[in-house]
């Protein structure tokens, strides 16, 4: 990633860069191709503009850092949320984790797209207090437009889930032009109020954060125009989601 | 508020702050007609020639009468501490920020009477004469501040005795002491009836002082046509006849005897924070209960009160000092603090219904002074931090939040008795005493850092090329972290021993020349003891050394260790010329510098060890060494805004900070090292054991967004209640964005409001120095928790 605003313009990370890449943020394409992101640019860089997003941890350096916290656990009634990205990408991994967790009465809350195997899904519920389970569009079609799967199997995924597991709060990113016309909004709902072990619905009005994080990472943001929706129109959903019986939050 | 309490705060919001030489001048035709008496009987005739004398002031709809000055914000100065010159009078008139007006007439007064007569014969003067060419040569490189030099010790605090009792009763206390006087077998008898008999005239004064107050009360109420100010002014005229003489009958006497004896304090001398009623929701339930009890009191009237009285406190800005000091403190706050919440004498909950009003009174009254804080317990109620809460996203600063259970825990520590101890609490910024009982003097600041950067220059000061520290080796041939820090240890030592030298001469020179008789009645144990509260008449006595910047030392020591020592990134050499050349030219260095070394704040232990080393030698060249007073010195970390005049004397250090910029405050991170968010700050904090101190200092900031909802109220109060469970003392909130607060410098006409939290206080972020605006503004602003 690139901090353009920490840069000193000292220049030695293209210098120590095997692969050449240059500091040019337009042009996706070329930085992909060559950055094998090899972290030499990282290394020689004083000012922290450049930066390794993500590392190599092992199961036992997360539960150092997640112990350091206990005592905000214990205070608040909170705990530790995987979410990543998508934690199912590393499924033993977090599984690892999960069980570490449990292990020193950590509630565990495990927040995903949902879009895994079933089995893997349900073999770790047995070790998660709580899921955070995204529902973004109930049409196939427009599923698969804009997040490139079906969402058959995350419908599946999540009714099977409810069979087992006693703690799911759904979450359903509301964003404008996408996915907050009624005709979704209610199937959401309706879909949700059939699940018997969700106990909340959330509502995540679509923010802007992402943007300066895809231009450090010299990838193209694709919803720049897209507006955060105002808050009567969230308003509006919550009312809408109430009206199948669910219990309503926004934001979370 | 009423349309009373609206007026009056609008007036003094409006009064100018200036100078009245009422004082100065009653003061020096006292002390010319020649008197043959004891120092403190003098000092004590003294004070019943001002307070029979100085002008009576009850202001239209005031229900709280008394002044120090002839109309509030009419602030006293005292020759006999230290003498403002003509030319001190010229720049408190006109300069940018904090100016107090003087006017023509001061001047002449000053010029003619004042200034002619007090020339040679002020504390100020005396001190320095007897200070040492190694302390002056310390104190000018900025290694510490000396408080005494332009105020009296103080930092005091009451306890509850004059709530059950009146001055009739100590004059009895005293009379009983007098008698009691064992002329054949001790030999200060003498000395001691000296301090008896100048206690007695100040006890006899406050009574003549309220019954002029009463008595002008009563004439105005003749005079008065409007009936129910009328009746007003008969009631205040009963009031300052009662008290502070007698115990106080009702709330009402109750916050007029406690104003009439904060006048006293003030008038008498000029102590550091002025004075503070300390427990207050303690003080005045009994008077609540019984007032709403027999239907005589509503909480309206309660509210009326407590905002009256609140007034009286903004009424007073904090007399101007002169010279050099007036840059390491600048503020009109006078930090008297109001205490809310904590424990009962008995260790149960104090929270009460005075309390939550109180808070009320904060929230609605939002003025300068009094500072307010709430002392939470584990035991207090989960509503009452969240009451507090809701206040503290407003984002003026106020209340800030002290941990009631560690506070009896340090004074326990310290040795004083458990139900002493759960009578304390936190005054001032952040201190820890034991109110009504102690005498607890803050002696100056200690700039940490500073010594370091003599350590790295083998006892030259390399600002002026000054030898003012040890040879204590040259840096560039340490082979190990140890013998730098060894050497590090040995030069704090010197100067620790340098400034203790001066302050147990200072505190004999006040002892001697200028004892507070008005204020060892109200303190235990000087009737008993005979004895001066400037001279150890107090039950506990204890001097505090006040560290600055242990956030930049923590963070420089780190970075020594982590580049030169361990990974060999930088040679010594290398580091000193980038120092020496305030990073000039090696950007790159300071970038590494700022970026890649462990930083305090973060819950990395790698740095957060360097906390711990540094903490304890500070602790250990300081902690138990005897004052002159039968107590001893401790420790606390708290910089009031003394960590930008610190910074301003320190070049470049270690962990990056370019020369001049401001060393990190309290006890918090370095400005912008924090980069975890709050528990990680939290976390570092709480590795340092801060039971051993009398008082730690952490700020942090947040946007107001986060504070947000019943959600952000409830993770404000876990964050709270996390950082005490790990024996944090003190935790403080600025809840303003930084664009917010660029705008008001910018165009600070359209922000006259905007109140910030600097350092254990709140101020006009308008009248805060540039310096200390960026400092505020270059904090971590957390975004999340």
């Amino acid at each position: 990633m690139i901090w353009d605003s920490k840069c000193i313009g000292c220049d030695d990370c293209l210098q120590a860069c095997p692969n050449h890449v240059t500091t040019d943020m337009g042009d996706e394409g070329q930085h992909a191709q060559r950055c094998k992101a090899c972290g030499m640019c990282v290394a020689v860089c004083h000012s922290g503009a450049r930066e390794m997003a993500g590392r190599l941890v092992t199961v036992s350096e997360v539960m150092k850092d997640i112990e350091k916290d206990i005592i905000f656990y214990d205070e608040s009634g909170g705990g530790v949320t995987f979410s990543g990205g998508e934690p199912f990408m590393q499924p033993d991994f977090l599984e690892h984790l999960l069980m570490s967790c449990r292990q020193k009465y950590i509630h565990t809350a495990v927040d995903t797209s949902g879009y895994t195997c079933t089995e893997t899904l349900l073999r770790i519920s047995k070790l998660t207090d709580l899921f955070l389970y995204d529902l973004k569009i109930m049409d196939e079609d427009r599923h698969v437009k804009y997040t490139g799967v079906s969402n058959a199997l995350i419908l599946k995924n999540v009714k099977e889930l409810a069979k087992y597991h006693g703690d799911i709060h759904i979450r359903f990113p509301l964003i404008p032009g996408v996915n907050n016309d009624s005709d979704n909004v209610a199937r959401i709902g309706e879909f949700t109020a059939l699940l018997p072990s969700v106990s909340q619905i959330h509502i995540i009005p679509y923010q802007h954060m992402g943007v300066d994080k895809y231009y450090r990472l010299q990838k193209k943001y694709r919803l720049e125009k897209t507006c955060q929706p105002d808050s009567e129109e969230v308003e509006a959903v919550a009312q809408t989601l109430k009206g199948y019986g669910l219990t309503v939050k926004i934001g979370g | 508020m009423n349309d009373r309490v609206a007026k009056l705060r609008q007036q003094s919001m409006d009064a100018i702050p200036g100078i009245s030489t009422e004082r100065a001048e009653l003061m020096t035709a006292f002390y010319k007609t020649d008197r043959t008496a004891s120092i403190p009987v003098k000092r004590a005739l003294a004070f019943r020639y001002i307070l029979e004398n100085k002008e009576i002031v009850i202001q239209d709809g005031e229900l709280i009468v008394g002044e120090r000055g002839p109309v509030p914000k009419a602030v006293y100065t005292y020759p006999e501490i230290c003498s403002h010159t003509q030319l001190d009078l010229e720049i408190l008139d006109t300069r940018e920020k904090i100016p107090f007006a003087v006017s023509e007439e001061a001047r002449a007064v000053y010029r003619k009477e004042v200034e002619p007569y007090w020339q040679g014969r002020t504390m100020r003067e005396l001190i320095f004469t007897h200070m040492t060419k190694e302390w002056k040569d310390a104190y000018e490189a900025g290694i510490f501040t000396e408080f005494m030099e332009q105020r009296a010790p103080g930092h005091t605090v009451l306890d509850d005795k004059i709530y059950r009792r009146g001055f009739v009763d100590f004059i009895d206390d005293i009379e009983k002491s007098l008698k009691s006087l064992d002329y054949l077998n001790d030999p200060s008898a003498y000395n001691k009836q000296g301090e008896l008999t100048a206690m007695k005239i100040c006890a006899e004064s406050i009574i003549t002082f309220a019954n002029r107050y009463s008595q002008k009360a009563r004439e105005l109420s003749k005079q008065e046509s409007d009936a129910q100010r009328k009746a007003e002014l008969q009631k205040i005229a009963d009031v300052c006849a009662h008290v502070p003489a007698y115990a106080p009958r009702d709330l009402w006497e109750a916050i007029q005897s406690y104003w009439f004896v904060h006048l006293g304090v003030i008038i008498e001398l000029n102590p550091w924070d002025a004075l503070s009623p300390g427990r207050l929701d303690q003080h005045l339930y009994p008077f609540y209960k019984k007032g709403t009890e027999e239907g005589t009191l509503t909480d309206e009237g309660t509210r009326e009160l407590l905002q009256c009285f609140w007034i009286k406190f903004n009424n007073h800005p904090a007399p101007p000092k002169v010279g050099v000091t007036a840059a390491e403190s600048g503020t009109y706050t006078d930090f008297a603090n109001i205490n809310t919440g904590g424990l009962k004498p008995d260790g149960s909950d104090g929270v009460n219904d005075v309390t939550y009003i109180i808070l009320d009174v904060i929230d609605e009254m939002r003025l300068l002074q009094p500072s307010t804080n709430i002392q939470l317990s584990k035991k207090n109620p989960d509503a009452f931090i969240k009451r507090a809460g809701r206040i503290i996203r407003k984002g003026w600063g106020q209340p800030s939040v002290f941990n009631a259970d560690m506070i009896v825990k340090e004074l326990l520590t310290q040795g004083k008795s458990v139900v002493d101890a759960r009578n304390g609490g936190a005054s001032g910024c952040v201190e820890t005493g034991a109110f009504g009982k102690e005498s607890y003097i803050l002696t100056g600041y200690f700039n940490l850092v500073k010594v370091l950067e003599i350590t790295l220059h083998n006892g030259i000061d390399p600002r002026t090329g000054k030898v003012i520290g040890l040879p204590t080796g040259e840096p560039r041939e340490f082979r190990s972290f140890a013998e730098l820090f060894e050497a590090y240890k040995k030069q704090l030592t010197h100067f620790i021993d340098i400034k203790m030298r001066g302050n147990n001469v200072i505190e004999r020179l006040y002892a001697q020349y200028l004892p507070v008789p008005f204020l060892s009645v109200v303190i235990d144990d000087c009737i008993k003891n005979g004895t001066d509260y400037n001279n150890g008449g107090a039950r506990y006595n204890t001097n505090y050394i006040q560290g600055v910047g242990i956030g930049s030392l923590t963070d420089s020591m780190a970075a020594i260790n982590y580049h030169v020592f361990e990974h060999k990134t930088l040679t010594m050499d290398d580091l000193l010329a980038d120092l020496e050349n305030n990073f000039e030219g090696n950007e790159k260095i300071r970038q590494l510098l700022l970026n890649k070394t462990p930083k305090y704040g973060n819950d990395d232990d790698y740095a957060d060890e360097f906390l711990k080393l540094v903490y304890d030698a500070y602790y250990q060249s300081v902690n138990g060494r005897p004052n002159t007073k039968g107590g001893v010195y401790r420790i606390n970390l708290l910089p009031t805004t003394c960590h930008v005049y610190f910074g301003t004397v320190v070049g470049a250090t270690p962990d990056g900070r370019r020369r001049g910029e401001p060393l990190s405050e309290g006890m918090s991170p370095v400005q912008g090292a924090d980069k975890k968010g709050p528990t990680a700050v939290i976390k570092s904090a709480g590795k340092i054991d801060q039971v051993l101190t009398g008082g730690t200092l952490l700020n942090q900031k947040f946007t107001p967004k986060i504070l947000e909802g019943e959600e952000g109220i409830n993770n404000l109060s876990h964050l709270v209640r996390a950082y005490f469970k790990l024996d944090g003392h003190h935790i403080q909130f600025n809840v303003v964005d930084k664009e917010t607060l660029l705008a008001a410098q910018a165009e600070p006409e359209k922000y006259a409001g905007l109140i910030v939290r600097v350092a254990g206080y709140s101020d006009y972020f308008n009248d805060l120095s540039k310096a200390l605006q960026d400092e505020i503004i270059a904090r971590t602003e957390h975004q999340s928790f």
